[in-house]
């Protein structure tokens, strides 16, 4: 089949078009040069917006985690209900929406890409079969790394070498994408009942601080050439003051060469959700917002991209492998708390929470993330995320963007639905940059695309991409997005069409085909026979040892994959 | 006010649903167009006049009209959902989720009603002339943010967890409880004029229950206070001589408030 799409305003960051009017050509799931104009089928985007398909380099949609949020919160099923059409499944969830709505949400938002971010290892072929039902998005998971045990011994003797093999098999064995850390060092310490404060506290036993862990890791992610760079949740994760770690913390692999085998990143670091990371003061009290701190460092310095994990001012779920914090929420807020320790690997924890815009901290939490994406000047460091479900859920993408592109809708926010303190412990209300389309193209798709190593496909729409592309019913030569908002947020949340590897899977903001399945991105790496064996034997050992499963039982077979591909880092 | 009178035809095997028998949804409608509205039959859509006979006269507005359904729907759900106003009479038994999420209005039932009788209710009044199963005026599964205002009476005897996470509004039983009423409760006022077999106000942080028969079993998170005659309750004296504890200190912040009549919970106290 093949397809042009007429005359839409282009934005298309990785290629430098910048609103021009242009026909997008796609011919067998591809970007094409020309198509036969009598034969393909002509899409009018007149007047309306096209970019690539979004890609969420970071939310939490499949595994283990977030199937306890759908079971232990019926009442967030109960908001939103979503009864059976012709060709698409029924489904609920507001915060934490079954799989097959899932996919279907972010397709009608033009989200084309989803990264499940936090995958136990030991439970990975639960996530890869929620993705087995988990239509139209391309995705990957993420396996944990940082407080794994094996990770954690070989980096303590300084083997990095055998740490690299223990990674490769990791990700092979689980069909991961990249090296995920997650309060490194401070989750094994919560299987003691505690936590680490800072990147110098070390994990008890194992006796290794959270910036050696990060250190390491990120010498072996360039060691295996891996498309994405080492994504960082940081420690102290939620905490006022933490802001100093999240400093500290960026400063560790600052140094490392990239060496990506596939695709063109420049950042040795990935910092996620770092709304929650950029907090200064002692205690609630006297919190304030430190991303003006955290902004100047991500403006000085190359080696570093972040997400935001932006606030939405909803009553959501958090769900994070950082035990220990959600244990902190949930003497917070006293609201029931979920909590798993996962063998040799790592844990999580799974609290309600309620970003009331009238209550003052989550106000302030609101303006930080705001403050992140305005107050860092290169969107090429910037990715849109909310932490779906952590911050809010994905469905509010549209939401976020609308407050990019609209001081107005964000002042009338600040003024008459925030609590004072969003004015007050952070300088939201001074910052009246507007993002450009361009700019929002470029934190939802292009920076995505490029960090996660993924652009000779992903993110544009040159030709040879695949052929994912969305379609939005708002004009930028007619409408301004400064005062027209509301219009922007609607055309964003149903786009108009959408098409996913050449056909065509949204009209009207409504699911009309879920085409072909979406790709499992994973890693394969080959290294030296000799290292890779000897690692292999020691990780049997420790199975028997140690693990509630089999070695043989443990590896995800590629059979689970309904589109695997494979992604290559070093292949000796 | 205007009365609809919907005599049930014979009640399915599989359940009905009824969530559009309110004052609510009848409200500005013909007799043809009520008799038009649908109800779920299991997971099909059917017409209400396909399991009902409906006659009478409709009213413009819900406040002005009263649904009488003249027979036993003991297979029928949701009656009364979301009601806001208005009067609805069942001259027989219910099946569950009777008066849920009601705001205002009165709906009498006079037999037996299933559970989650009054789930979340937020308003109105909610009167149950039979005994009514588990879950009166509970939150909703999951949830812990329960009834929040309204009251609820009901002459019979009911089940386990009523007025779970109960929030605010009343809740009267004449008849005996299960096991657990009142727990999780944070605000309002539970008065149980029968008999408890156990765990009263279990994990209750707010709140009053009061109890005028017997408790068998009490829970250990409990302070005993003392004994006080003639308690004022939710602007309501009280006769008669109460055991009064606080608690449940099971859960943080424990502020809930327990009486148990000095008749017969002797065993109880300290």
């Amino acid at each position: 089949m093949e397809h042009i799409i007429k005359n839409g305003i282009v934005y298309d960051p990785l290629n430098k078009i910048d609103g021009e009017k242009k026909d997008i050509c796609i011919r067998d799931g591809k970007i094409v040069d020309s198509v036969n104009e009598a034969d393909a089928n002509v899409i009018d985007a007149s007047g309306k917006i096209v970019m690539a398909g979004g890609i969420d380099p970071h939310t939490h949609i499949a595994g283990a985690k977030v199937n306890v949020g759908r079971m232990y919160r019926p009442e967030d099923s109960k908001k939103d209900v979503e009864s059976r059409l012709a060709g698409k499944r029924s489904g609920s969830g507001f915060s934490v929406p079954s799989t097959f709505m899932t996919g279907y949400r972010y397709a009608q938002m033009g989200y084309t890409t989803a990264m499940e971010a936090a995958m136990p290892p030991l439970l990975s072929r639960h996530t890869h079969e929620e993705f087995i039902d988990t239509p139209i998005i391309d995705h990957a998971a993420y396996p944990l790394f940082g407080n794994n045990w094996f990770v954690m011994e070989y980096l303590k003797e300084g083997d990095v070498d055998s740490c690299a093999a223990y990674v490769s098999w990791l990700l092979k064995a689980t069909k991961g994408y990249t090296i995920k850390i997650v309060n490194p060092a401070g989750t094994e310490a919560w299987a003691w009942g505690g936590n680490v404060h800072g990147i110098h506290d070390p994990a008890p036993y194992f006796d290794i601080t959270a910036a050696e862990i990060i250190k390491g890791l990120a010498e072996v992610n360039e060691m295996l050439g891996l498309p994405h760079a080492i994504h960082l949740h940081c420690n102290d994760l939620g905490h006022p003051g933490n802001y100093e770690t999240t400093l500290a913390s960026f400063d560790v692999p600052k140094g490392i060469k990239p060496n990506p085998k596939t695709g063109s990143r420049d950042a040795v670091l990935y910092a996620t959700h770092v709304q929650f990371h950029s907090y200064g003061g002692t205690t609630w009290r006297d919190f304030v917002s430190e991303a003006g701190s955290i902004a100047d460092y991500v403006n000085k310095n190359d080696h570093l991209v972040i997400d935001v994990g932006q606030v939405t001012l909803d009553e959501t779920t958090t769900m994070t492998a950082d035990g220990p914090m959600e244990y902190d929420l949930h003497s917070i807020n006293g609201l029931k708390w979920a909590n798993c320790d996962v063998e040799l690997e790592t844990g999580s924890g799974v609290v309600p929470f309620l970003y009331t815009p009238g209550a003052p901290v989550p106000s302030v939490q609101w303006a930080i993330g705001m403050e992140l994406f305005l107050l860092i000047n290169d969107p090429g460091k910037v990715c849109l995320t909310t932490d779906s479900p952590n911050a809010g859920p994905f469905t509010r993408y549209p939401r976020v963007i609308s407050w990019l592109m609209s001081n107005q809708y964000r002042s009338n926010l600040i003024e008459n639905e925030l609590h004072k303190w969003a004015q007050r412990k952070s300088d939201i209300a001074t910052i009246e940059r507007e993002y450009s389309f361009y700019e929002i193209a470029q934190v939802t798709r292009s920076t995505p695309a490029q960090v996660l190593g993924l652009s000779d496909t992903k993110g544009h729409l040159g030709v040879g991409a695949d052929a994912d592309v969305a379609v939005y019913s708002f004009n930028p030569e007619t409408q301004d997005p400064s005062s027209d908002y509301m219009a922007l947020e609607e055309a964003i949340q149903n786009a108009t069409c959408v098409l996913k590897d050449g056909n065509i899977v949204v009209k009207d903001g409504v699911v009309v085909n879920i085409g072909i399945h979406g790709r499992t991105y994973w890693i394969d790496t080959q290294l030296e026979e000799g290292i890779y064996n000897e690692v292999v034997t020691d990780v049997e050992k420790k199975f028997k040892q140690y693990y509630s499963v089999n070695f043989q039982n443990y590896p995800v077979q590629e059979e689970y994959l309904p589109r695997s591909t494979p992604v290559n880092g070093v292949m000796l | 006010m205007s009365e609809i009178i919907l005599t049930p035809k014979e009640q399915p095997q599989v359940p009905l649903e009824a969530k559009n028998i309110t004052p609510d949804a009848f409200a500005g409608k013909t007799i043809d167009e009520i008799k038009e509205l649908k109800i779920w039959h299991g997971n099909i859509q059917v017409a209400l006049s396909e399991f009902f006979d409906v006659d009478g006269e409709s009213a413009e507005n819900a406040s002005e009209m009263k649904i009488i359904i003249d027979g036993d729907v003991y297979n029928t759900k949701r009656i009364g959902q979301k009601m806001t106003a208005g009067e609805i009479t069942v001259k027989g038994n219910v099946n569950m989720y009777v008066g849920v999420e009601m705001k205002g209005g009165k709906l009498t039932v006079e037999g037996n009603a299933a559970s989650w009788a009054g789930q979340d209710m937020e308003g109105g009044e909610l009167v149950i002339m039979g005994n009514a199963e588990d879950y009166v005026g509970a939150a909703y599964r999951g949830d812990w943010r329960g009834m929040s205002g309204g009251k609820i009476t009901v002459y019979g005897n009911v089940g386990s967890e009523i007025a779970e996470y109960m929030n605010g509004g009343k809740m009267i039983i004449k008849g005996n409880v299960a096991i657990m009423p009142g727990v999780h409760m944070n605000n309002g006022v539970l008065i149980i004029e029968g008999n408890v077999v156990a765990r009263v106000g279990g994990e209750m942080a707010g709140g009053t229950i009061v109890v005028k028969g017997v408790i068998n079993e009490f829970l250990a998170g409990f302070k005993y206070i003392g004994v006080e005659k003639e308690i004022e309750v939710d602007g309501e004296t009280i006769p008669g001589a109460f055991y009064k504890f606080k608690g449940d200190h099971a859960t943080k912040g424990a502020n809930g408030t327990v009486y148990a009549a000095v008749a017969g919970n002797g065993h109880i106290v300290p």
